[in-house]
Formats: structure tokens, C-alpha cells, sequence
């Protein structure tokens, strides 16, 4: 279990309140697919995703980066128990979506770099290393229903 | 010196010179490598403030990767960390600067680092991603998801070249 200091908490909450989550959703799962191409393998239903111009236009990648963001928000918002509220996900990512768990990890960097370009100097280097904490132990809960 | 020639097996870095150059080709398009040369020759004038800061971030993040450089001062703003901060910039930027030449641009890196610095090439992840960081506060919404992920294979090629040496 991830011990957050209220140092840390604070910070992590000040960063996300940054976040404007329609700007920032639709970059994270785009960039996944274009960063990390073989990740396609996990958005078969979601049409064209085979060209970057097709990534960068596609309605389902832009909406599903935005529900991801909801759940970091409720994540945020919950700290304490963020093990508990990612349990159905995680069982759902690992049985019927078959999504492979480093898959999370590259996700959780994708969102900080998408976080930086628009914060800027806000994601200096102590935010950055609380946000990732955060996010890591996220990636960890996720992780926790694959047996 | 011993060691070095020990481990030292000429068939092997002539064969895999040539594969490795093919390999390197293949990963970067020519649009990518004048992406990145392009990105690393506007930041060599700030190369101090651009390495200090990934290093920095890297220690923020990944406290083990201190255990390096208990040997120098890293507090924020030293003089040592700027100094360092810049070296790898500098060696990042001349590889860019001709891609396919990777292997002998950085060969005296990889005997340095293979026999003196040892460093678990782990390491060399969490420092490209702090410097994907880096890049992405610096150049906003100019890091695209392009350029970052030009930028994230030149620095994996870079890093899987600096540890060619290590076995």
C-alpha cells in the first residue's frame, strides 16, 4: 500500500486541478497508439486507428481518453482507498479485454508527458516525482485481479 | 586492461556493427531523424539547463538512481549538476546530429560505461523518460505525439547502443 504524504497529497491534488480533461484526454490514448503502436492491439473495436492522421481524428480514442481521465479524477479524489475502486477495472482489463498490464505503466507515462506539455513549469521535478507516485500506485491497483 | 580484453570479441562488434546500422536505419525515418536532429541543435544552447533538469527530475522520481553520483554535488542550481546536466546533452545532441553513425559516435561512451561507470542499464529508461519530460515542459504543445515518439526511439537506440559493451 502506497503511503502518500500530505505534502505529496497536496501537490497532487494542486497538479490535477490543472488539468483541463478534455484537453488532455484525447492526447493520452493517441499518443499510447502512436508512441507505442503495438498497443492498437487493444482498441480492435475502435475503427481506423492504423495512421496518425486516423489516431489523431478518431472519436473513440479521443472519448476513451477522457474516461480514463474521470477515473483518475475519482482516483484523486480518493486516495485512500484507490486499491478498492480499481478492483472491478482491474479484473475487467484483465479478463474480458485481455489488456497486457505494462500496457498501464506506458499509459501512466503517456498521461504525465501529455500533463507536461500543457502545464509547462508546473510539472516541475517534486510534482512530477508526487504525480507519478500517484499514478504508479494506480497502475499498481490495476495490476492487483491479473492471476 | 585485462578485462577489456577479455571481453573484447572482434567478430562479434564487426558483424554487429553492420546489424545494428541496419537496425538503427530501419527504426527512424528520415522525417523522424531531421525531427530530432533538428530538436537537439536548438537546445545545445541550453544544454545545462535542459540536462540538469531531466537528472533532476530523475532523482525526484527514482531516488535509487542517486547511488550514482554520491561522488558530486546534485543539489539544485550546483555547479556540478550543470556541468553534468550538459555533458549529456552535448553527447545526445552529437549522436543526433548524424544518426546512423551512432555506434562510432558513441564507442568511447561505451567503454566508459561498460567498464568504469557500470551503470544497470534499467537507469537508462527512467533518464529518457525524465528527458521526455523535460522535452514536453520545454517545447509545450511543439512535443507532439510524433515527436515524442521519435524522440522516445532515438533515445531507446541510444541507450540499447551506450550498453552494447556491458556482456
Amino acid at each position: 500500500m502506497v503511503r502518500l504524504t500530505d505534502v505529496e497529497r497536496s501537490l497532487i491534488r494542486d497538479v490535477w486541478d490543472k488539468v483541463n480533461t478534455d484537453e488532455v484526454g484525447p492526447e493520452i490514448i493517441s499518443r499510447i497508439l502512436i508512441v507505442y503502436p503495438w498497443t492498437e492491439r487493444h482498441f480492435g473495436t475502435f475503427g481506423d486507428i492504423f495512421t496518425i492522421t486516423a489516431i489523431l481524428q478518431n472519436s473513440r480514442v479521443s472519448n476513451h481518453g477522457k474516461v480514463v481521465l474521470q477515473a483518475l479524477d475519482r482516483a484523486v479524489k480518493n486516495m485512500d482507498n484507490i486499491k478498492l475502486m480499481f478492483q472491478g477495472l482491474s479484473r475487467m482489463h484483465f479478463e474480458k479485454l485481455n489488456v497486457d498490464p505494462e500496457s498501464f505503466r506506458l499509459l501512466a507515462d503517456c498521461i504525465t508527458i501529455a500533463m507536461a506539455c500543457k502545464l509547462r513549469s508546473a510539472m516541475n521535478p517534486e510534482v512530477q516525482a508526487a504525480w507519478q507516485k500517484f499514478l504508479y500506485s494506480v497502475v499498481d491497483a490495476m495490476n492487483k485481479q491479473y492471476h | 586492461m585485462s578485462i577489456l580484453a577479455a571481453r573484447e570479441d572482434t567478430e562479434k562488434s564487426e558483424n554487429s556493427n553492420s546489424r545494428d546500422f541496419l537496425l538503427l536505419d530501419a527504426m527512424l525515418s528520415k522525417k523522424e531523424k531531421k525531427l530530432i536532429r533538428e530538436i537537439w541543435e536548438r537546445l545545445t544552447p541550453v544544454a545545462e539547463h535542459i540536462g540538469s533538469d531531466a537528472l533532476l527530475r530523475m532523482f525526484a522520481s527514482y531516488p535509487g538512481t542517486k547511488t550514482y553520483f554520491a561522488h558530486l554535488d546534485i543539489s539544485p542550481g550546483s555547479t556540478h549538476l550543470f556541468n553534468h546536466g550538459k555533458k549529456i546533452v552535448m553527447a545526445i545532441a552529437e549522436g543526433a546530429h548524424n544518426i546512423s553513425d551512432l555506434m562510432s559516435t558513441l564507442a568511447p561512451l561505451q567503454i566508459l560505461h561498460a567498464y568504469q561507470l557500470r551503470i544497470d542499464p534499467t537507469n537508462f529508461k527512467l533518464f529518457s523518460h525524465c528527458m521526455l519530460v523535460t522535452l514536453a515542459v520545454y517545447l509545450g504543445d511543439e512535443f507532439t505525439a510524433v515527436a515524442h515518439a521519435a524522440m522516445d526511439k532515438y533515445l531507446s537506440a541510444f541507450a540499447a547502443v551506450l550498453a552494447e559493451k556491458y556482456r
